[in-house]
């Protein structure tokens, strides 16, 4: 996998939002984040931080700058082209879970399968189960998302982001909805996704707990890098 | 495989809003029941009526008259002459068509064509001191049948015994409750030329029709010409083809090949038939109102969903749905509420048919009971089903088109 370029990489992204007063957003990010780093992205709110994250993960677009996605330029890649590569190579992560309410936890967790269209009915559902089961929560694989626990339910949705086997999982603020324990459950997963499965994982965070414990920890203040820390 | 995810959420986003779903899906049955109904009814009652005007009376008739009126010979040798005269008049001429059956012969030799000599005329029918106007027609009974629905229509005796009895005649149910005239009863006939003949009622009819039942008289061709002083004439020649269809084309050939005036039934009933299509767009479109409505209700429940899962939406993208994914999503929403409207609407179509079809009524003037005339065709179901469809997916195309605009950036920035 890791031929010298890292596995995402922004040059020079800017993202100025065109409201009646133009918002920057986040400003000149030279960043590069390699196979299997486990970084953290913190900084005040409105710092950037979740905006950046969008751009990395190629839900939005800079305005000036370029994303880099496993070597290949993004800029100028329409929409559907994005789609197409956030289904193979990007799992996502939020603060809310969202998962589908009408559909049970495993078929929530099959739907980037789904659409990928690679697997059998038969191959998918057994992908699904066994993810719900590596995330410890495979007795709950029938159960709609409202009778989840909010805990469990942030499993759901990191295992619907393992669907297609990506090779980056971007969070954005995975834990703020969480307690401590559960907080503490969803780091361990990730750290785990690293350390075992070798995947690169970024997320953003304003946990000083959840940031000391990954490799790397990039520091925002007002759209740019204020630090940027490998420990 | 892709059409799998987008018709399973679609199914789950509808039954998940399950009342809403079933009262729009309501909406477009009733619209296609009613649909059905509706234009069965008109449909059956123009096919009905038309089927009336080609079978009760004859395809075409040709009359002893001229589309226009004859020249003298002097205009039509000098065209360009010089010297105007005034108030001359059109050549004058035997009324009558001259040389019938020769006429005759030449159309029954053709396939399908049945042609028959007919004299009409007035006359008076008087019994027992009291008199009624009626309409003579002087006919050949063998072919009449073909021709008319008279025999059809006959209530006691028949056409076939004006050939048996000697000056026989057939009359109108009416005539003969007015006259108090009955079966082989003998009136008195007097023509307008003061000619007066003592005939016998061999047969009556009742065709429902008022005009018809009180001053129709038939008999036949030649005690006609004997009553009315016309003999060896025929004014009418009444010709059935085998494609009613052709008949105007038919009647032009004729009227070019002998001169007389030959209508088709079209032609006669041109006013008619001119009022179908008026009808026909009054119907359709109050049908298609019904569907518009229909189609609001399906809008509303599509905008509805779209509204409320925007965060579904964000989250289907940012997994790797396309923006046509998620239109293709609605859309099927649109087109599950379209098509299972179309099968209910199918349904109560068919249910209002069967109570339609058991309605029994009377027209004042005709005996029968009257059931209104179907047509149970397979074209209005088509039709129905095709503006379900239509004015589903149509309803839903713009709510898709909103749902597959939403940035996910937005809504996710703005849930968290």
């Amino acid at each position: 996998m890791s031929d010298g370029h890292p596995l995402i990489e922004a040059r020079g992204v800017s993202r100025i939002l065109q409201e009646t007063v133009p918002v920057m957003l986040v400003r000149d990010i030279d960043i590069g984040v390699g196979h299997g780093e486990f970084v953290s992205v913190t900084g005040p709110s409105g710092s950037g931080k979740s905006s950046l994250l969008y751009l990395l993960g190629l839900l939005d677009v800079p305005t000036s700058g370029s994303v880099f996605l496993d070597g290949e330029d993004t800029t100028g890649l329409d929409a559907d082209a994005l789609a197409a590569m956030r289904l193979r190579k990007i799992g996502f992560v939020f603060q809310f879970h969202f998962l589908l309410p009408e559909f049970s936890v495993v078929q929530n967790v099959m739907l980037p399968m789904r659409r990928l269209g690679r697997q059998s009915e038969a191959e998918m559902t057994e992908r699904g189960h066994k993810l719900l089961d590596e995330l410890d929560i495979a007795d709950q694989a029938k159960k709609r998302p409202d009778q989840l626990s909010g805990g469990q339910r942030q499993r759901v949705a990191i295992a619907r982001a393992l669907a297609n086997d990506p090779a980056l999982i971007l969070a954005d603020e995975p834990t703020g909805n969480l307690d401590s324990k559960n907080s503490e459950i969803v780091q361990e997963i990730f750290a785990k996704l690293v350390r075992e499965e070798g995947r690169t994982v970024v997320a953003v965070t304003h946990e000083p707990g959840f940031a000391e414990a990954t490799d790397r920890n990039i520091h925002l203040v007002d759209g740019r890098v204020d630090r940027d820390t490998k420990r | 495989m892709f059409w799998q995810v987008a018709i399973s959420i679609a199914a789950a986003q509808l039954l998940h809003r399950r009342r809403q779903t079933i009262v729009s899906t309501l909406g477009v049955a009733l619209g296609v029941g009613f649909f059905i109904a509706t234009s069965s009814v008109m449909s059956g009652s123009e096919n009905d009526l038309v089927q009336r005007l080609v079978n009760n009376s004859p395809h075409i008739t040709m009359k002893d008259e001229f589309r226009t009126a004859a020249k003298q010979p002097i205009f039509v040798a000098m065209p360009d002459a010089t010297v105007k005269l005034t108030n001359t008049k059109p050549r004058e001429y035997l009324r009558g068509i001259k040389n019938y059956g020769a006429i005759i012969d030449e159309l029954s030799q053709q396939n399908d064509v049945i042609a028959e000599a007919a004299l009409t005329g007035q006359a008076i029918v008087r019994y027992a001191s009291k008199d009624v106007g009626a309409s003579i027609a002087g006919i050949d009974p063998e072919k009449e049948r073909y021709l008319t629905t008279v025999e059809r229509d006959m209530r006691e005796g028949s056409l076939m015994r004006l050939k048996t009895a000697s000056q026989g005649i057939v009359i109108g149910r009416g005539m003969s409750a007015r006259l108090g005239l009955g079966m082989d009863d003998l009136a008195t006939v007097v023509s307008p030329t003061g000619l007066v003949r003592r005939m016998k009622v061999v047969g009556i009819f009742s065709t429902g029709n008022l005009l018809l039942d009180e001053g129709q008289v038939y008999m036949l061709i030649k005690d006609a010409q004997v009553l009315l002083d016309k003999p060896f004439i025929a004014n009418r020649i009444r010709i059935k083809i085998g494609d009613p269809d052709q008949a105007e084309s038919f009647a032009a050939r004729i009227e070019s090949r002998w001169g007389y005036r030959s209508e088709s039934w079209q032609e006669v009933n041109r006013d008619f038939l001119g009022l179908f299509v008026i009808r026909n767009t009054i119907t359709y479109s109050i049908v298609g109102a019904i569907m518009v409505v229909a189609s609001f209700g399906i809008f509303n429940i599509i905008s509805t969903i779209v509204m409320e899962k925007r965060r579904d939406i964000a989250i289907l993208m940012s997994m790797g749905f396309r923006a046509y994914d998620i239109q293709a999503i609605f859309l099927v929403q649109g087109a599950v509420v379209g098509i299972v409207g179309m099968l209910l609407g199918w349904c109560i179509g068919l249910v209002l048919l069967q109570m339609l079809a058991s309605i029994e009524f009377t027209i004042p003037g005709m005996s029968e009971k009257q059931h209104i005339v179907l047509d149970r065709g397979f074209f209005q179901f088509a039709l129905g089903g095709f503006f379900s469809l239509v004015s589903a997916v149509g309803a839903a195309w713009y709510p898709a088109r909103k749902a597959s605009q939403v940035r996910p950036v937005d809504i996710i920035r703005g849930a968290a």
